[in-house]
C-alpha cells in the first residue's frame, strides 16, 4: 500500500543508536499477564457459548432460531436499533456541530451532559423514560390525546435505544470536526457556494468515516441493550419483546439451549455488522486519504 | 483566526446557527435533561420523609453495600489488567498488536445479557464446571462471585482503552532515561510512569466504576435476585419498580443518578486538567490513527 510513508515511519521509530534495543523491561510479564487475563475473563467464557451451541445439533439450532417468536424478537432488536442509530446520526451531527462551532450559554455544561447515557445506569434510564412516556407521564399525557403511544410499544424501545446511543455519534464526530480545516469551507464560500452546498460538498465527505463509526457503535450498543428497554417496552411476545429479553426468558425457564442459540445468532450478526462497518470505514478512509 | 473570517459567511450563517443550536438543545433537553429531572421528581414525589425512609430501608442498604463491594473488587482487577495491557501495547512493538486491541474491546460488542449467560454456561448447575463446584460446595452463579465475574467482564476494556493512548502519547523516553540512570524496572514504573499516567488512570477508573456500579443486564442474569443477598442497587430498583413501589424505586435510582452526575463532574474535571483525555477515549480516533499508520 503506501510504502513510502511506511518507510519513513519505521525510520522515525528506530531507537537512538546509543541505547540497546529493548531497554524498557517488563514485556514478557505485561504481555503474558494481558493474554492470560484476556483469555480467562473474555475469550474462554465467550467461546463457551459457541461450543455449547455446537452441541445442539444443526437441526435443533435451526428450529430454535427460526421459531416465529425468536425471529420477531431479532427483527425488533435489529430494526429498532437501526432506527435509533439513524436518529442518533442525524441529531448527533447537529449536536457535535453546535458544540464545536458555536458558543452559547452553558455550553460546557451541555457538553458534559452528553455523556450522561454512559454514566447513568441503564435501569435508571429505563424507569425514568417510562415515567416520562407512560400515559400519565409528563410527555405521555400530551402525546396520548394525539393518538401517539410511546410507552409499552416498539416506539418506546426506539426512544430508549436513542438515549443509550446518543453519546457515540457526538463523541466520534467532535474531534473530527475540530480538526476540520475551516479555510476549505471559506474557500467554498468565496467561490460562491451556499452554506448548504459547502456543507454537503465539502464538509460531509470528510465526516463520513466518523459518522459510520458513530453509527456502528450506537447500533452495536443498542442491539444488545437490555436494562433501559425492558421497562418501557411492555415486553409482549411477537410485538415488543427484544432478543436479549427472550434470552433471559429462556434462561428463567431453564431452556439453556434455546438461550444459547439466540445468543449465538446475536453475536454472529453483531460481529459481522461491526466487521462490515469497519471495512466500509476503511474504504471511506482510504478514498479520503488518496484525494 | 476570527479576523480572517469572511463577513459574508457570518451574515448568512446567523439564522441557521440559531436554528441549529435550538434543535440541538431541544434534542438534548428531551433525551437527557427530562429523564434526569424525572428521576429526582418521582423520588421526592411523596416528600422528603418518604424519600429518606426509602433509602434507609435495610434491603436498600444491603443493595448499596453489595454494589460497593462488587465495584471494589471488579475495578482493581481491571485496573491491574489495564496497566499491564497498556504497558505491553504502548512500550513495545510486536506482531498481532492491533488484533489484541480489538480483542480487548470485544466485551463492548457483547450484549450484557450474553455476558451473564456465558457465566451460567460455565458455572451454572448444568455448566462445564457445575458438577465440580457442587461437589466442593462452591456457589458462583446466583451468588456474589458470579456478580463480580459478570461485572469484570462488562467493564473489562474501560481502563485499558483509556490508558493505551495515554501511554502511547507519552512514549518511552522518560522510562529509558530513568533506566539508564540506574533505576530498576519497578522503580521506573512507580516513580516515572505512574506519575505520568495518573490522570489517565483516574479517568479510566472513574468510567469503569460508573459502569461497574450501574451494570444491570449481566448482573441480572447471574444474580438470582435474592433480596438482601445478591441484589445490587440497579436490581433493587427493578424489584421495587415491579412491586409498584415507585417512590422507593426512584429514591434508590436517584442515588445512582447522583453517582452518574458525580462521575460526569469528575470526568469534566480530569478533562480540564488534561485536555488530551477527551480525545484519548475516542474509539474512532484511535482506530483511525491505528489504521492510517
Amino acid at each position: 500500500m503506501a510504502t513510502p510513508v511506511a518507510a519513513v515511519e519505521v525510520n522515525a521509530r528506530t531507537p537512538p543508536p546509543l541505547l540497546p534495543r529493548r531497554v524498557v523491561p517488563g514485556f514478557g510479564l505485561t504481555l503474558g499477564y494481558t493474554m492470560v487475563y484476556l483469555s480467562l475473563i473474555v475469550l474462554i467464557p465467550l467461546s463457551a457459548v459457541f461450543i455449547r451451541s455446537l452441541g445442539l445439533g444443526w437441526a435443533h439450532f435451526w428450529d430454535v432460531v427460526t421459531a416465529p417468536r425468536v425471529l420477531a424478537s431479532l427483527r425488533l432488536s435489529f430494526g429498532a436499533s437501526l432506527i435509533a442509530a439513524a436518529i442518533n446520526v442525524m441529531f448527533g451531527l447537529i449536536v457535535a456541530w453546535v458544540l464545536v462551532r458555536y458558543t452559547f450559554p452553558f455550553k460546557r455544561l451541555v457538553d458534559a451532559m452528553v455523556d450522561l447515557p454512559f454514566a447513568l445506569p441503564t435501569a435508571v434510564a429505563g424507569i425514568a423514560l417510562t415515567a416520562l412516556y407512560a400515559p400519565n407521564g409528563w410527555l405521555g399525557r400530551s402525546l396520548t390525546p394525539l393518538g401517539i403511544k410511546v410507552a409499552f410499544t416498539p416506539l418506546g424501545i426506539v426512544i430508549a435505544l436513542t438515549f443509550i446511543g446518543l453519546p457515540f455519534v457526538v463523541r466520534t464526530l467532535q474531534p473530527v470536526l475540530e480538526d476540520l480545516d475551516r479555510e476549505v469551507e471559506q474557500a467554498a464560500a468565496t467561490l460562491g457556494a451556499s452554506a448548504l452546498q459547502a456543507f454537503v460538498l465539502v464538509i460531509l465527505p470528510a465526516l463520513w468515516p466518523a459518522l459510520l463509526t458513530g453509527f456502528g457503535l450506537a447500533f452495536a450498543r443498542a442491539v444488545g441493550e437490555y436494562g433501559s428497554v425492558i421497562f418501557i417496552a411492555g415486553n409482549m411476545p411477537m410485538k415488543s419483546e427484544i432478543a436479549p429479553l427472550l434470552i433471559v426468558t429462556k434462561l428463567e425457564q431453564y431452556d439453556y439451549s434455546g438461550a444459547t442459540a439466540i445468543a449465538v445468532v446475536m453475536l454472529v450478526l453483531s460481529f459481522a455488522l461491526m466487521l462490515g462497518i469497519n471495512a466500509l470505514q476503511n474504504w471511506a478512509l482510504s478514498r479520503h486519504g488518496v484525494r | 483566526m476570527a479576523s480572517a473570517e469572511l463577513p459574508v459567511r457570518k451574515v448568512r450563517g446567523q439564522p441557521g446557527r440559531v436554528l441549529l443550536i435550538a434543535s440541538a438543545l431541544a434534542f438534548l433537553g428531551l433525551f437527557l435533561l427530562m429523564p434526569l429531572l424525572a428521576v429526582f421528581t418521582e423520588a421526592l414525589a411523596k416528600g422528603i420523609a418518604a424519600y429518606l425512609k426509602a433509602i434507609s430501608d435495610p434491603m436498600a442498604w444491603a443493595a448499596i453495600k453489595l454494589t460497593l463491594l462488587v465495584a471494589a473488587i471488579a475495578v482493581p482487577f481491571n485496573l491491574v489488567f489495564g496497566v499491564a495491557a497498556a504497558w505491553a501495547i504502548a512500550k513495545f512493538e510486536f506482531r498481532g498488536k492491533s488484533t489484541l486491541i480489538t480483542l480487548i474491546d470485544l466485551p463492548f460488542a457483547v450484549s450484557p445479557v450474553i455476558a451473564g449467560l456465558i457465566f451460567i454456561l460455565l458455572f451454572g448447575s448444568h455448566g462445564w464446571f457445575g458438577g465440580y463446584l457442587r461437589e466442593h460446595h462452591i456457589k458462583v452463579v446466583f451468588a456474589v462471585p458470579g456478580i463480580v465475574l459478570a461485572t469484570i467482564f462488562v467493564t473489562f476494556p474501560f481502563i485499558a482503552r483509556e490508558l493505551i493512548p495515554v501511554m502511547q502519547a507519552q512514549g518511552k523516553d522518560d522510562e529509558e532515561t530513568a533506566l539508564s540512570l540506574g533505576a530498576t524496572g519497578w522503580q521506573t514504573f512507580w516513580r516515572v510512569t505512574l506519575p505520568n499516567i495518573k490522570w489517565g488512570l483516574l479517568y479510566g477508573v472513574l468510567l469503569c466504576n460508573a459502569r461497574a456500579m450501574g451494570e444491570f443486564g449481566a448482573v441480572s442474569v447471574v444474580s438470582g435476585h435474592i433480596r438482601g443477598l445478591t441484589n445490587t442497587m440497579p436490581l433493587h430498583v427493578e424489584i421495587l419498580y415491579n412491586e409498584y413501589n415507585y417512590t422507593a424505586a426512584f429514591a434508590v435510582a436517584s442515588l445512582l443518578a447522583l453517582l452518574a452526575l458525580v462521575t460526569l463532574a469528575g470526568k469534566s474535571f480530569l478533562e480540564w486538567r488534561q485536555p488530551e483525555l477527551r480525545r484519548a477515549g475516542s474509539h474512532a480516533r484511535d482506530r483511525m490513527v491505528r489504521e492510517k499508520t
